[in-house]
């Protein structure tokens, strides 16, 4: 069986502490959301899960086959088009140039970019843009396993809840397994068979949500429901310093 | 091949954008002919003369060989110059000890004054092809030296990272991720080396040869030839200018669309 299993991992930048004992186990066909505050350590932990920093302390273990990582801030080839950017990860795994030219052209109309955005350099393109596209990238490979680093965050609510249903048609039929940071609760609750509420200074898991419910079966008044519920919750008061007068 | 295609086809449209530069070049000529007025033929010669000496020379043999003695060790110098400064730039950015090193070597390099080493190399080597060769290499070498070091220095990170996040081979890192970020750089290096190395191999073969463009012009200053010695300026600019804006420019138009 596939999964991501993270054990007692710690994590230090200089003499900074980031992240402490964070524990979790990712199974396949899941999708696993952390949220927390901005500066919390979401975005190192996600690194250190993809093998893109080294583990100091502590494990990780990932039996998964594939996976591929869409970044906080895109990280788009400036010298190259839409399509070249999205065909990167294809063309990295041997496929050949016209299939994944192909396959790019398919998944960035389905993400809501134009044919006459295809020639265009990231210069030219908006956030919003710039992001669809990383997401492409990292999805048109068809990984076992999705990191992604609040992937939605320029995206206004119709192009996010449309590039969501993708996500979660996906996972329906188990084909592949995600590890999601948000800032926000509604797109997790969405999402996710489980959250962890990540707190800052240093970063460790202070409390864990689990949903049952099908995410295809989630309606728009479970998720208000639920996020009703969460944000009474002491924890998530506290790490997000929310103030209920 | 792609690429070598869409740059013709963008030329005539580059081509029609520099009708500014040519009005440009008339109005110094016009300017250029009132100096004639006001200073006289053997000061300054008209254009109209310059040009007509420059016809007659570009149809001597003798001149021809000149220029092709000259053409040549500007050719041998930069084109070592741009081997060894690629190269060698190159590396060096990629280990910061040697990046560290090298730059007081620069430094110097860049800080000495070229008719300097004129003279050493003059000591060095005596008068002839040497010693121009090695004039204009430590003339144009540091500056694409320079280019290559902090072409490579600036390489982003975040992007070698998402590299390495979908498992790019090899080849794919250097030409889809390093090369076209260290050729930005590098490009407009060679070009002001290949300005540099112009100018440069005219002074050393003044002072130190007997043959090429320098030396015709030396030869020019000492009969007082003013014609022959601006048709020669005529030239060295008219061929700088082929080369950068006929040749050079259009390349780093196509090459760098993806630049703000
Ligand atoms: N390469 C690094 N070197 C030193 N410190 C770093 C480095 N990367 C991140 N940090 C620090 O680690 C802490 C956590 O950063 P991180 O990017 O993981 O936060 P985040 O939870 O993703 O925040 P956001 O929601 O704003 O993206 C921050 O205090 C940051 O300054
Ligand atoms: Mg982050």
């Amino acid at each position: 069986m596939e999964r991501l299993e993270v054990k007692k991992l710690h994590h230090h930048f200089g003499f900074t502490e980031i992240l402490r004992d964070i524990n979790f186990t990712l199974e396949k066909g899941k999708v696993l959301s952390i949220v927390g505050p901005s500066g919390g350590g979401k975005t190192t932990l996600l690194h250190l899960c993809a093998g893109l920093l080294d583990v100091e302390e502590g494990s990780v273990e990932n039996s998964f086959i594939s996976s591929s990582f869409a970044f906080q801030e895109g990280r788009l080839l400036p010298w190259k088009n839409v399509i070249d950017n999205i065909a990167l990860g294809l063309l990295a795994k041997g496929e050949k140039t016209a299939v994944a030219v192909e396959k790019s052209k398919k998944i960035a109309l389905r993400f809501g970019l134009e044919e006459e955005d295809f020639n265009k350099f990231p210069k030219d393109l908006s956030g919003g843009m710039k992001q669809r596209v990383s997401f492409a990238r990292a999805l048109v490979v068809e990984p076992s396993l999705l990191f992604l680093d609040e992937p939605f965050s320029a995206l206004d609510i119709g192009l996010k809840k449309e590039l969501q249903t993708v996500l979660i048609e996906m996972t329906a039929q188990k084909e592949i397994s995600i590890l999601f940071i948000t800032h926000d609760l509604m797109e997790a609750i969405r999402l996710s068979d489980e959250i962890l509420l990540l707190k800052a200074d240093p970063g460790h898991i202070v409390k864990r949500f689990s949903y049952e419910l099908p995410q295809n079966e989630r309606d728009n008044k479970y998720v208000y429901n639920e996020s009703a519920k969460i944000l009474q919750d002491e924890e998530i008061i506290n790490t997000f310093e929310l103030e209920l007068k | 091949m792609k690429f070598a295609f869409k740059i013709l086809k963008d030329f005539p449209g580059y081509l029609w954008s520099g009708w500014g530069s040519i009005a440009a070049i008339f109005l110094f000529i016009a300017l250029w002919d009132v100096g004639n007025q006001l200073y006289g033929n053997l000061v300054l010669p008209s254009p109209l003369e310059t040009f007509k000496t420059l016809w007659l020379m570009l149809n001597d043999s003798e001149v021809i060989t000149e220029i092709n003695i000259t053409l040549y060790r500007a050719a041998v110098g930069f084109g070592i110059s741009l081997a060894l400064g690629s190269v060698l730039g190159l590396l060096a950015g990629f280990f910061v000890t040697a990046s560290m090193m090298s730059r007081p070597i620069v430094t110097i390099l860049v800080g000495m004054p070229p008719i300097a080493w004129i003279v050493l190399a003059m000591i060095w080597f005596g008068m002839g092809d040497e010693t121009v060769i090695f004039t204009v290499i430590v003339a144009s070498f540091p500056i694409v030296f320079v280019g290559a070091l902090q072409g490579t220095r600036t390489l982003d990170g975040d992007l070698k990272e998402m590299a390495d996040s979908f498992n790019l081979p090899w080849h794919m890192k250097f030409v889809d991720v390093y090369f076209p970020h260290i050729f930005s750089y590098i490009f407009p290096a060679w070009v002001s080396g290949l300005g540099m190395a112009w100018k440069i191999v005219i002074m050393a073969e003044l002072l130190a040869t007997s043959d090429g463009m320098g030396a015709s012009l030396a030869v020019a200053r000492s009969q007082l030839d003013t014609p022959t010695a601006l048709a020669i300026v005529v030239i060295m600019i008219g061929s700088l200018m082929f080369m950068e804006y006929i040749i050079l420019e259009p390349i780093k138009r196509e090459v760098e669309l993806w630049r703000d």
